[in-house]
């Protein structure tokens, strides 16, 4: 088969298209943007005021598990949970770390509202659960003591 | 490119149970190194996880996580053999995606 100028123009166009189709698929939208201010924000308070909340409350339909006693404090595993109806964002935050927020998640209909991860902490501190429900800002807290750091220096 | 994730996607009725391990060294921006110069931030921020393109789970990563992050959580609605894929991005743009089939 010999190829003309006609027919190389034609499949290139087709291929470019296609290629810019793949990269234009919205695989980056997320439902919450990450925020410079949330991730720098020191204390739970100014956390909540970072993410547009203006007061939270104490509750204790909200579960945090995390070791009493972390040797390295550059690996805690917290797990979260919460039995509060209509659970769509949770929050694990470190106190006393430079930047209280750790990591957060947006839980859709259908997935269970717990979550494990492994967080760092500089030092002996309360770590927070936080959670959004039906618009309400709620938390749980737990202290965790750190023998040894787990952000250097 | 990073390394790849382990995802292990395990069925119990119609819950599943997802865990995942990420590759990634999770530099906080805060360490020094021998001479005493700040090693750059370097970590995940964004994290995506789909079940047949649904998305089950989205997550925001500040550099407290610690390295190699490890994730697992439950969500309902799907069977062995779904795809469950997990989607990574970090502050340098740097993105992953693996998949797996749940068992």
């Amino acid at each position: 088969m010999t190829l003309n100028r006609r027919d190389i123009l034609r499949i290139t166009s087709v291929l470019s298209l296609a290629f810019a189709a793949g990269i234009l698929k919205p695989s980056d939208v997320f439902a919450a943007e990450w925020s410079a201010d949330v991730f720098s924000a020191k204390g739970l308070d100014a956390a909540v005021k970072a993410l547009g909340g203006s007061s939270f409350a104490v509750s204790k339909d909200i579960s945090i598990d995390a070791p009493d006693i972390a040797e390295n404090g550059a690996v805690v595993p917290v797990s979260i949970s919460s039995a509060v109806p209509n659970t769509e964002y949770m929050a694990i935050l470190v106190e006393k770390n430079p930047a209280a927020m750790a990591a957060s998640f947006d839980i859709p209909a259908g997935t269970e509202s717990a979550v494990t991860t492994r967080v760092k902490m500089g030092m002996t501190s309360q770590i927070h659960a936080l959670i959004k429900a039906d618009g309400k800002w709620l938390v749980a807290s737990k202290e965790t003591k750190v023998t040894l750091g787990g952000c250097g220096g | 490119m990073g390394d790849p994730s382990r995802i292990r996607a395990v069925a119990t009725g119609d819950e599943v149970e997802v865990k995942i391990l990420m590759k990634h060294i999770m530099e906080t921006g805060q360490r020094k190194d021998a001479a005493g110069k700040v090693i750059p931030a370097h970590f995940i921020k964004t994290v995506e996880v789909k079940c047949n393109d649904k998305v089950v789970l989205s997550g925001l990563f500040g550099p407290a996580v610690s390295k190699d992050p490890f994730l697992s959580f439950k969500f309902k609605g799907a069977k062995a053999g779904d795809k469950v894929s997990v989607m990574w991005r970090d502050d340098t743009g740097d993105t992953r995606t693996d998949e797996v089939s749940v068992a």
